[in-house]
C-alpha cells in the first residue's frame, strides 16, 4: 500500500525527517508514536502533500505510484486521507457542500458517475449514523463553532464519506474526552477493512486501547527508532520517551 | 473660472437648453431649486481627488470628455428587458430607458390601495407643487457636484408613495437601463420613496447597461420614512465594463423607522455609491450591507455616512469586497453621533478579500462622536484567502481553483445571505458565482 524509503525533509535548513523508512501493507493499522518535535506531524503532512515541507531525499510510493509527484487533490482522489490535527474552520461553506464536491471529485477521477442528490443523501445518512451525528450538522459551516470533539468526529465522518485506501490520522485523539474518543475510535474501527490501511499518529498510548494497531513505531530524531507490536506502546506508556531517546540500541536500530 | 467649473461647463449649458422642456417647468419652487442646483454645480464642479471624499477615486475617466444628457424618447428593446429580469421575482416593475420611464415595459397592474407607483415626470406634471415640495427633503446639503447635477436636471425617475399603515406584499423593482440613446449619453434619474407612518415595503433598484459602451448614469434616490415605517432597499449595479455609475441614496428616518439597505456592485469601470442616512428621531434602525466585486480594472467606491441625530438609534454596516486583477475598491464609512444622541449603538465592519497582488483597497472608517453615552465599534480587514483552508479542501480531493472559488463565494455569500427576498438572493448568488468564475479568481503570477 505505502512504502516510504529514506525520506528526508528539511525546513529552513533544519532536518525534520532524516531518512525515514516505513512500509504499511493493505489492511494494516500502524501507530506512529514519538515525543513532541520528533517529526510525526511532518510525516502526516508530507503524505498529504501540504506545502512548506520540502522533501530533500527519499521516496514515497503509494499503490505503486510516486506519491510525491502528485498534487494534494490528486492524492486524495487516489485514496489518501489526512485527518487534521487542527481541522480548519471554513465559514460559509456548508459541510454537505464540501462533502458533495469532494465525493464527486473522487468519483469523477475514478471514471464513475457523480452521485445524484438522492443517492448522495442516502450515503450521507448512513455515514452520519456511524459517527452518531445529527443531520442538521450537514448544513452547518465546516467546523465553524464546533467543539474540539465535534471537529475530530467530523474528520472521521469525512473519511467515512471518502472511503480512502490510506487514512492518516494526525493526533485525532488529542483534546478528546473518553466519550468522544470512543465514538471516534468506533468510527475508525468500523472502517477497518482488508483494503484500507490506517496510520495513527499519536503522542499517547490511550488511543491504542481503542484502535488496536498491528504495528507500533517510535519516531525520534526524524526516523523510526523502534518498531514492534502493540506491546511497544505499553512499554512507552510505562517508561516515557526519554527511554527511547537515551537507549543506545535505538541508534543502531535506525 | 475654477477648474471645477470648467469640467461642468457642457452640463451647465445643456441644462439651460433643456430646462424649459423639463417636467413642471414654470413651477416656481421647482424652477428655483433646479436653478440653485445648477449654481451649486457651477461652483462645485465635478469632484476630483483633491476633495477629501474623493481622495481615492479619480473621476478623470468621467471628466475627460463630457457626456450628453439623454432626453426622453430613446427606445429600449423589449427583449433586453426580458433577458434582464430576475427569475421567479414577482414584483411590480418600473423600467427606465436612460432615466426615462417606459410605461409600456412596466408592470403596475392591480396596485393595491395605498400604493402609488409611477414615473416621477408624470407625477410632476399632474401635481407639481406637492411633488416639488417633497424633492430634496431627504438630501440635506449637497455633498458633491454629481448630486447637484442630478438635482439641476430633475425630470424623471420613480415615485413610490406608500400610505400610512400599508404593507406592500410584493417588492417593487426599478430597472434602469443605460445606453438606449447610444454611446456617450448620460442618464439622470431621480427617485423618491415616501413611506407613510407604519408602512412597509421592499424596493429593488437595479442599474444595468444595454451595451458595453462609454456611458454614465448619475442617479439619486431619496427615501423618506415616517414613524415606524419599514423599508427594505436593495440597490444593484450591473454596469458594463466601460460604463460609469454614480449613485446616491439619501434616507431620512422618523421615530422607530427601519431601513435595511443592501448595495451590491457586480461590475463597472467606475461605480461610486453614496449612502447617506439620517436617523432623525428616537428608536430608528438603519442597516447598510454591501458587497462589491472589482475585477479587471474596475473601481468601486462605497461612501457611507450615517448621522445619529437622536438618542436610542441603532446603525449597522457590513460591507464586503472581493477584488481581483487590477481591481480597486474604496470604503469610506463615516458615522456621526450628534450631541444629545445618547445610547447610540453603532457597528461598522468592512472586510476585503484580495485575490491578486495588483488589486488595491482603501478602507477608511471615520467616527465623529459628540455624545458621551454611546456604543460605537468599527473594524476593517484586508486579506487574502486562507491557505490553510485551501489546503484543507484540496486534501479532500477538490482542486486548487475550485477550492479558491468555494472560499471566495462563501466570503461573498455572507452578505447575500442577508437579503430577504429569495428570488433576488438566488439571482445575485448566481451572478456573483459567474463573476467569481475560475478565470476571475485565477492567481496572479507572483
Amino acid at each position: 500500500m505505502l512504502k516510504i524509503s529514506k525520506l528526508t525533509v528539511t525546513v529552513d535548513g533544519k532536518t525534520i525527517l532524516n531518512g525515514l523508512d516505513l512500509e504499511v501493507g493493505p489492511g494494516e493499522v500502524h501507530a506512529i508514536m514519538g515525543p513532541n518535535g520528533s517529526g510525526k506531524s511532518t510525516l502526516a503532512n508530507v503524505i498529504a502533500g501540504r506545502e512548506g515541507y520540502p522533501v530533500t531525499g527519499g521516496s514515497v510510493s503509494f499503490l505503486g505510484q510516486d506519491l510525491l509527484s502528485l498534487a494534494p487533490e490528486k492524492r486524495a482522489r487516489e485514496g489518501v486521507f489526512l485527518a487534521f490535527q487542527y481541522p480548519v474552520e471554513i465559514p460559509g461553506v456548508a459541510n454537505v457542500y464540501l462533502l458533495k464536491e469532494a465525493v464527486n471529485a473522487t468519483r469523477q477521477h475514478r471514471g464513475e458517475e457523480k452521485l445524484d442528490a438522492m443517492d448522495f443523501l442516502k450515503l450521507v445518512r448512513e455515514k452520519l449514523k456511524l459517527l452518531q451525528m445529527k443531520e442538521e450538522f450537514l448544513y452547518r459551516s465546516v467546523n465553524e463553532g464546533f467543539s474540539g470533539g465535534e471537529k475530530k468526529r467530523n474528520e472521521i465522518f469525512q473519511m467515512a464519506m471518502l472511503e480512502p485506501r490510506l487514512a492518516v490520522l494526525d493526533e485525532t485523539d488529542s483534546g478528546l474526552d473518553i466519550d468522544a474518543l470512543k465514538i471516534v475510535a468506533d468510527g475508525v474501527n468500523a472502517q477497518r477493512s482488508p483494503d484500507r490501511s490506517v496510520i495513527l499518529v499519536t503522542h499517547y498510548q490511550r488511543l491504542l486501547d481503542y484502535i488496536v494497531p498491528d504495528r507500533v513505531h517510535v519516531l525520534a530524531g526524524g526516523r523510526i527508532v523502534r518498531s514492534g507490536d502493540k506491546r511497544l506502546a505499553l512499554e512507552l506508556e510505562a517508561q516515557g520517551y526519554g527511554w527511547v531517546e537515551s537507549d543506545p540500541s535505538t541508534v543502531s536500530a535506525a | 473660472m475654477s477648474e471645477g467649473a470648467a469640467n461642468v461647463a457642457a452640463y451647465v449649458a445643456a441644462q439651460r437648453e433643456q430646462a424649459p422642456a423639463l417636467p413642471a417647468f414654470g413651477t416656481p419652487s421647482l424652477d428655483a431649486s433646479r436653478a440653485q442646483a445648477l449654481e451649486s454645480l457651477s461652483q462645485l464642479g465635478l469632484p476630483s481627488q483633491r476633495d477629501e471624499d474623493w481622495k481615492y477615486t479619480s473621476t478623470r475617466a468621467i471628466t475627460r470628455a463630457a457626456f450628453t444628457p439623454a432626453v426622453a424618447g430613446a427606445p429600449c428593446p423589449r427583449e433586453f428587458v426580458s433577458q434582464t429580469t430576475i427569475d421567479g421575482l414577482d414584483a411590480w416593475r418600473l423600467v427606465f430607458a436612460d432615466g426615462f420611464w417606459q410605461p409600456e415595459l412596466s408592470l403596475l397592474d392591480d396596485l393595491p390601495n395605498g400604493v402609488q407607483i409611477s414615473g416621477l415626470g408624470q407625477s410632476l406634471g399632474s401635481e407639481p407643487q406637492r411633488i416639488a415640495a417633497l424633492l430634496g427633503s431627504a438630501l440635506g446639503q449637497t455633498p458633491h457636484g454629481f448630486i447637484a447635477m442630478n438635482s439641476a436636471f430633475i425630470g424623471d425617475g420613480a415615485l413610490i408613495e406608500i400610505a400610512p399603515g400599508t404593507r406592500v406584499d410584493k417588492p417593487i423593482e426599478l430597472l434602469f437601463i443605460s445606453g438606449c440613446s447610444g454611446e456617450g449619453f448620460l442618464s439622470l434619474p431621480r427617485n423618491l420613496v415616501v413611506m407613510g407612518a407604519g408602512s412597509q415595503a421592499a424596493v429593488i433598484e437595479r442599474h444595468v447597461s444595454l451595451a458595453d459602451e462609454r456611458l454614465l448614469s448619475n442617479s439619486v434616490s431619496e427615501l423618506i420614512l415616517a414613524d415606524n415605517a419599514s423599508l427594505n432597499y436593495q440597490s444593484v449595479q450591473q454596469v458594463a465594463p466601460r460604463g460609469f455609475h454614480v449613485g446616491g441614496m439619501f434616507a431620512r428616518l422618523g421615530r422607530s423607522a427601519r431601513l435595511q439597505a443592501t448595495t451590491v456592485t457586480m461590475s463597472g469601470a467606475l461605480v461610486r455609491n453614496d449612502a447617506l442616512v439620517n436617523l432623525d428621531d428616537e428608536g430608528g434602525f438603519a442597516s447598510l450591507d454591501g458587497l462589491y466585486l472589482a475585477f479587471g480594472r474596475s473601481h468601486v467606491d462605497n461612501h457611507t455616512h450615517i448621522t445619529h441625530n437622536a438618542p436610542h438609534c441603532v446603525s449597522r454596516e457590513h460591507y464586503k469586497g472581493v477584488l481581483g486583477d487590477r481591481g480597486h475598491a474604496v470604503f469610506h464609512g463615516r458615522i456621526v453621533v450628534q450631541p444629545g444622541a445618547q445610547k447610540t449603538d453603532s457597528v461598522q465592519n468592512n472586510q476585503n478579500l484580495l485575490l491578486s497582488a495588483d488589486a488595491e483597497v482603501d478602507t477608511k472608517p471615520q467616527l465623529e462622536i459628540y455624545a458621551d453615552d454611546v456604543k460605537c465599534a468599527h473594524g476593517a480587514t484586508v486579506g487574502q484567502l486562507d491557505e490553510t483552508a485551501v489546503f484543507y479542501l484540496m486534501s479532500r480531493g477538490i482542486d486548487r481553483q475550485a477550492a479558491r472559488r468555494m472560499l471566495t463565494q462563501a466570503f461573498a455569500a455572507d452578505v447575500l445571505n442577508r437579503i430577504e427576498l429569495p428570488a433576488l438572493r438566488s439571482y445575485l448568488e448566481a451572478q456573483a458565482a459567474q463573476r467569481l468564475s475560475p478565470e476571475q479568481i485565477r492567481e496572479s503570477e507572483s
